[in-house]
């Protein structure tokens, strides 16, 4: 049994972590560099940021290699190393655990290959298919316990990274942005992905929602992932608010207390696995923990709730859809 | 809708207020070969290219831009009907050259250093050609000496940038400074955007504009460069 699904029979809630490429600019990661280069070049800077995370109660650390595969890795001049990466990843957060005596998940990331899928796209199915499988052996040679495919908004590429992952026999789950009017940019609704989750022959071992464009909307998105996902555990793992700039850092907008209050919200609408995505630094996490602790499940909020607590959302679902004119023909 | 829904159109049958009404909805449908047609036949006919242009095919992206901004459709979509203008636009480009026909203005676009993200930077593109700019793309992981060199050759009236990652957003602001430290920066109009970004982002890091997607991106870029041609 993989060990994301043991720590899920043993605790009804897991904590997984915060950001890690936005935690990794305060440290010196230049505007536009690849924060998976630190895995070759700085893997004591990467180790701290995965132990700051450790220290403040998370049960689940996703690793450096968001941007891990061949084709976004191309960029830097990297796609030679793709495997190599990918596994010191692993290593570097499995290293960042030792002699705590916790059992603490090492989520392989794997995020988007940046490329539109055919036939909107020049990328085929099997060539994504085989990208994701490149940087899922290293995940695996590294000793990440399963891969955490993460911030999708193309159901096909979903599909191709889903299927890497089984090929490779590692465990796996998968979130998606929910960041344009309660949709993927690519038009994906919560609900659809669900079932789309639940209906795969190997199922992910939890599914759910990262990123996008703050707390809020990933609640009201998680409403619905809740709704549709049967049996499977649903992840929430948001932005601590939005960036804003102050001088030359980025500031999110998200306050550790805040953080702590989306993660009372999310135990109440039914998330299983609930952490930070950008923006959500070690202190944030703390905090979440403290909140995740004391807290008791309560009743589940709406949409109204959810803005009262954590603000508007940021980018809302289509309003009076079914208002608008007809058209004039609609060819076959 | 249901009672005409199997019934065959012909193009060549309509007249042209019902051809380009048509053909407004066929871009929205992401039908590029009915888009070339309805441009052939319209030429044919005898229409300018500029105003089969502007009546059929800008206008027609202005609902489709309409309806995306507002989260009924979203990028494939968008994507099929920026296809469609664009097969439209490759019969329409070398009349409109020889016709002159007005620009609205230049653009040059590229995402930023380190991201490849070019989706919506593409999107953009294509709905700025469409609205009447010439566009200069760039396309990913264009460094400050890139746009640079891009801007002493084309002297466009906006330059966009753009990104998705949190890790790449700050890149603009280097590519601003630059544009500050040499003294050209108010020479030009600087529309910003990508997921991560927001407006109080684009002002703080000194564009003139954050725009939420392509639809606003034209709207805003329109608005500007009218308001600079008026003051000067």
């Amino acid at each position: 049994m993989n060990a994301l699904t043991t720590l899920l029979e043993r605790y009804e809630i897991l904590l997984a972590d915060g950001a890690v490429g936005t935690n990794l600019i305060p440290a010196g990661l230049a505007a536009g560099a690849a924060p998976e280069a630190w895995n070759l070049d700085r893997p004591e800077d990467v180790r701290a940021l995965h132990e700051g995370f450790v220290e403040a109660g998370a049960d689940l650390l996703v690793t450096n290699s968001f941007g891990g595969s061949g084709r976004r890795l191309h960029l830097h001049g990297l796609d030679d190393r793709v495997v190599e990466i990918n596994a010191r990843a692993a290593e570097i957060a499995r290293s960042a655990t030792a002699g705590t005596g916790r059992q603490i998940v090492i989520a392989g990331s794997v995020g988007p290959t940046g490329d539109l899928m055919a036939p909107l796209g020049p990328l085929s199915h099997e060539a994504a298919v085989a990208a994701f499988a490149e940087q899922i052996e290293g995940l695996k040679q590294g000793g990440a316990d399963l891969a955490w495919i993460e911030t999708m908004s193309a159901p096909e590429e979903i599909a191709a990274a889903a299927e890497a992952a089984v090929a490779a026999g590692m465990a796996y789950t998968v979130t998606a942005s929910f960041d344009t009017a309660g949709h993927t940019m690519m038009g994906l609704a919560p609900g659809a992905f669900a079932r789309s989750m639940r209906d795969r022959e190997v199922p992910p071992v939890a599914f759910g929602a990262n990123c996008g464009v703050g707390a809020a909307d990933l609640l009201a998105a998680a409403l619905d992932l809740v709704d549709n996902a049967g049996a499977l555990p649903v992840i929430a793992k948001a932005n601590a608010g939005i960036p804003h700039i102050h001088g030359e850092t980025v500031v999110y907008s998200g306050t550790p207390a805040l953080m702590a209050d989306y993660v009372r919200l999310a135990v109440d609408v039914g998330a299983r696995i609930i952490g930070g995505c950008c923006g959500t630094t070690a202190e944030h996490v703390r905090q979440m923990r403290s909140a995740l602790d004391a807290h008791t499940r309560g009743a589940r909020p709406d949409v109204e709730a959810i803005v009262a607590r954590l603000g508007a959302l940021v980018s809302p679902p289509a309003a009076g859809v079914a208002d608008r004119p007809a058209r004039r023909r609609r060819r076959a | 809708m249901a009672e005409t829904e199997d019934q065959e159109i012909v193009l060549s049958e309509l007249d042209d207020g019902e051809l380009v009404e048509q053909m407004q909805d066929d871009l929205y449908d992401g039908l590029k070969e009915e888009i070339e047609e309805g441009v052939t036949i319209l030429l044919g006919r005898g229409w300018a290219p500029y105003d089969v242009l502007t009546k059929s095919l800008v206008a027609g992206m202005k609902t489709v831009g309409d309806d995306f901004r507002d989260g009924i459709l979203f990028v494939p979509e968008v994507l099929m009907a920026a296809n469609a203008m664009k097969a439209g636009m490759a019969i329409l480009r070398p009349l409109l050259a020889e016709t002159g026909a007005p620009k609205i203005g230049k653009m040059v676009i590229g995402t930023v250093k380190g991201d490849i993200h070019d989706i919506g930077k593409n999107l953009v593109a294509m709905m700025m050609e469409g609205a009447g700019f010439e566009v200069i793309n760039l396309g990913i992981n264009t460094d400050a000496d890139a746009f640079l060199a891009a801007i002493d050759e084309h002297k466009p009236d906006i330059l966009g940038m753009s990104a998705l990652l949190t890790t790449t957003m700050t890149y603009m602001k280097t590519v601003i400074e630059e544009l500050k430290s040499r003294g050209i920066r108010d020479d030009l109009i600087v529309l910003v955007g990508g997921a991560p970004l927001n407006e109080e982002f684009g002002e703080a890091i000194g564009a003139d504009a954050y725009c939420r997607d392509a639809a606003v991106a034209v709207e805003t870029a329109t608005r500007l460069v009218t308001q600079r041609a008026a003051a000067t």
